[in-house]
């Protein structure tokens, strides 16, 4: 019988399977086991959200609950990739990457290339992304784009619990630095989760659903609500592809060529700002590879440009959602909104 | 009447006034989050007001701070006001954010406050260019800037004492010491037993004092500032102290040892000991004490109610002050 996990679940599963079968796997970061050095219970916060719980107790010494130094510990993670171990190293929130960032980008993004192909990075950095947490504008964005940006950094952002832990496996075998970012929204959800270890490659889009008119592409937290649009068009006739890119570093381009050249109609949704975006990339890709297949102007559904609000009147409204997203689609339709 | 305290009486009206209101801020957010009506992350300052109001009873609003994501108490501290923090962190138009920012990034420059900040160790570099902009205006204004224990270990923090002491600028590095960082102590996380001694890493003078006291640390603060003020430099002021709820509401506290919180909460508050002091020296009266305590509590009260009936953001706030949007 099927097993259903959350995405939580899922991540803890895949951290507890890798550091059975590689003793190698080290797991750091803030409060990731939790109490350390406190008088009350160990194991007290297993992470902010709970994600690395229980798995000091089956793993002593391959957590290590660090400083509030991400410059330090993110860093340490990335040279210690350089020399034997696989480190995962958690970021509470990508927010904070403006603390380490240059560790990633300068250090760990550039060794293999700068080093003529001599050197190994292989880290995972996991961290939450997104909006809709009311946790305003330091907590909540998605800077999917900036890392997505960098060669040489690996970039993967899942929509679901079972490609979690599949893609998150594949992050820790993989020799090269990955980006590995949850978003907070999803954490929850359950979808079958299979109990045996198993990986997902990158660079392999996945076909969330199947349809003939138009195409969405996106990503995270954008999957779900795309699909929900997609079964409020259904009932108006509009049959929709939704295009799940899974991984934005590498990037599955032809999957999406292959799609638009079926439907002629491309709506790009993200929940990043718009400028430089992983939206406006696809669009672009799109133009310049697939121009001949399209039967009217790319629509493009993002956040706006602006930091994330507070205030739950305007999160709201900041995040894109289901009817915007349905709007874009019958704009491509060549129809009005209803 | 002989008063034993380096403060008038009317100053230690003012200091209890300002402590009791951040307590009762403090404890009806408590309150008003368990109901579900709050959204977000709220870090409350209980426990700790002595330091915040022991500090900020020295400062002017042309002297600076930059405060942390437990920024409720340095807030109500420096003069910001209640109502508008009240109706932020209810995410309404008329907060002192304009519902922008919310509770970790409550703001008014106008009263020198910087902000609170969602990034541990961001205010102490925000703070040295406080320090260099009173130095360059001429001006004798202070910046002060606060971090935990657990913040102390960013780099920013540590460059920032270095940048500070070599440009000999009017800022205070001061350290809220609460012995934890979310769940992990200080003594895990902090090499040094002293921040004293880090300070003298840096070649800066360190003092640590009770956070508890609040004598103890208008005491310290007083000498620091002055210093600063004078074109002495900077320095680092430790305050030990007390963390009354959780890291942030809903944090369930399983870290720390049975009994730890009552028992803090009967020996180690900070306004009880206040209180004891001012009224064991005869300087104040119960009355008056307990006048300062109901009129907070209606102010309390009227920030609540009127931040609940105050208007959401309008739909055109979303790409207001963005100088372009999209
Ligand atoms: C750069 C950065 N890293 C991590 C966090 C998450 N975080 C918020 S508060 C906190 C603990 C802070 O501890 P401390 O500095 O001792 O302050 P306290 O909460 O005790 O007042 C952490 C880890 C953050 N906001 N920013
Ligand atoms: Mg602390």
């Amino acid at each position: 019988m099927a097993r259903t996990l959350s995405m939580m679940a899922a991540i803890n599963e895949a951290l507890d399977q890798e550091m059975s079968r590689d003793p190698t796997v080290v797991v750091l970061g803030e409060d990731i086991v939790g109490g350390t050095g406190s008088p009350g219970e160990d194991d007290a916060w297993g992470g902010a959200m709970g994600v690395t719980k229980g798995l000091i107790h089956k793993h002593p010494g391959q957590l290590i609950d660090t400083p509030l130094s991400e410059s330090a510990y993110i860093g340490a993670a990335i040279g210690a990739a350089t020399c034997g171990l696989r480190p995962v190293a958690e970021l509470m929130f990508i927010d904070f990457m403006g603390v380490c960032l240059d560790q990633i980008f300068n250090q760990a993004a550039k060794f293999r290339y700068m080093f003529g192909g001599k050197a190994e990075t292989p880290v995972v950095i996991r961290a939450t992304c997104g909006a809709g947490f009311r946790a305003a504008a330091q907590h909540s964005q998605m800077l999917t784009p900036i890392m997505t940006h960098i060669p040489g950094l690996k970039v993967v952002c899942p929509s679901n619990a079972y490609d979690t832990k599949g893609l998150l496996i594949q992050s820790i075998r993989d020799n090269d630095p990955v980006i590995f970012l949850e978003h907070k929204n999803l954490y929850d959800r359950e979808t079958d989760v299979p109990e045996e270890s198993y990986a997902i490659p990158f660079g392999e889009a996945n076909i969330a659903r199947e349809g003939r008119d138009v195409t969405i592409v996106t990503y995270g937290m954008m999957v779900p609500y795309s699909l929900e649009a997609s079964e409020t068009l259904k009932s108006e006739g509009i049959d929709v592809e939704v295009i799940d890119l899974r991984t934005l570093s590498p990037i599955d381009l032809d999957t999406v060529f292959e799609s638009v050249e079926m439907t002629g109609r491309l709506v790009c949704v993200d929940e990043a700002n718009p400028r430089c975006s992983i939206a406006s990339d696809v669009a672009a890709a799109v133009a310049q590879d697939a121009f001949g297949s399209l039967k009217g102007p790319v629509a493009m559904v993002t956040a706006p440009h602006a930091p994330v609000p507070f205030s739950s009147a305007l999160e709201d409204l900041y995040i894109p959602s289901p009817e915007r997203i349905a709007e874009a689609v019958r704009r491509t339709m060549g129809e009005r909104p209803s | 009447m002989n008063n034993p305290f380096p403060l008038s009486r009317d100053g230690l009206l003012t200091a209890y006034r300002r402590m009791r209101t951040i307590r009762e801020f403090e404890e009806r957010l408590h309150v008003e989050f368990a109901k579900g009506d709050i959204a977000g992350f709220v870090h409350l300052y209980a426990g700790e007001e002595a330091a915040g109001v022991g500090i900020m009873m020295h400062l002017e609003d042309h002297d600076r701070i930059a405060s942390t994501h437990r920024g409720h108490g340095h807030c109500i501290a420096k003069g910001v006001d209640v109502r508008a923090m009240m109706a932020e962190i209810y995410g309404k138009a008329t907060g002192s954010c304009a519902g922008k920012g919310g509770s970790m990034h409550i703001a008014d420059l106008s009263k020198g406050m910087m902000g609170a900040n969602g990034i541990l160790g961001a205010g102490a570099p925000l703070i040295c260019g406080a320090g260099l902009a009173a130095q360059k205006l001429g001006h004798d204004g202070v910046g002060i800037t606060f971090f935990g224990d657990g913040a102390s270990n960013q780099g920013t923090v540590l460059e920032s004492m270095n940048l500070a002491a070599i440009w000999n600028l009017p800022v205070i590095f001061v350290v809220e010491n609460n012995g934890y960082a979310e769940s992990t102590s200080v003594d895990y996380a902090v090499a040094t037993d002293s921040y004293v001694d880090r300070a003298a890493g840096f070649g800066m003078p360190g003092i640590t004092v009770d956070g508890t006291d609040f004598f103890a640390v208008y005491e310290a603060a007083g000498e620091v500032i002055r210093r600063a003020r004078e074109g002495g430099g900077p320095s680092l002021l430790e305050c030990k102290m007390i963390r009354f709820y959780g890291h942030f509401e809903g944090d369930a506290q399983t870290y720390r040892a049975p009994g730890e919180i009552e028992e803090n909460r009967a020996h180690r508050d900070c306004l009880k000991i206040f209180t004891a002091k001012i009224l064991e020296a005869g300087v104040v009266e119960t009355g008056e004490l307990a006048r300062i305590e109901s009129e907070v509590v209606d102010l309390i009260d009227d920030a609540l109610e009127s931040a609940k009936a105050a208007p959401l953001p309008s739909a055109a706030e979303l790409t207001t002050d963005v100088y372009v949007s999209y």
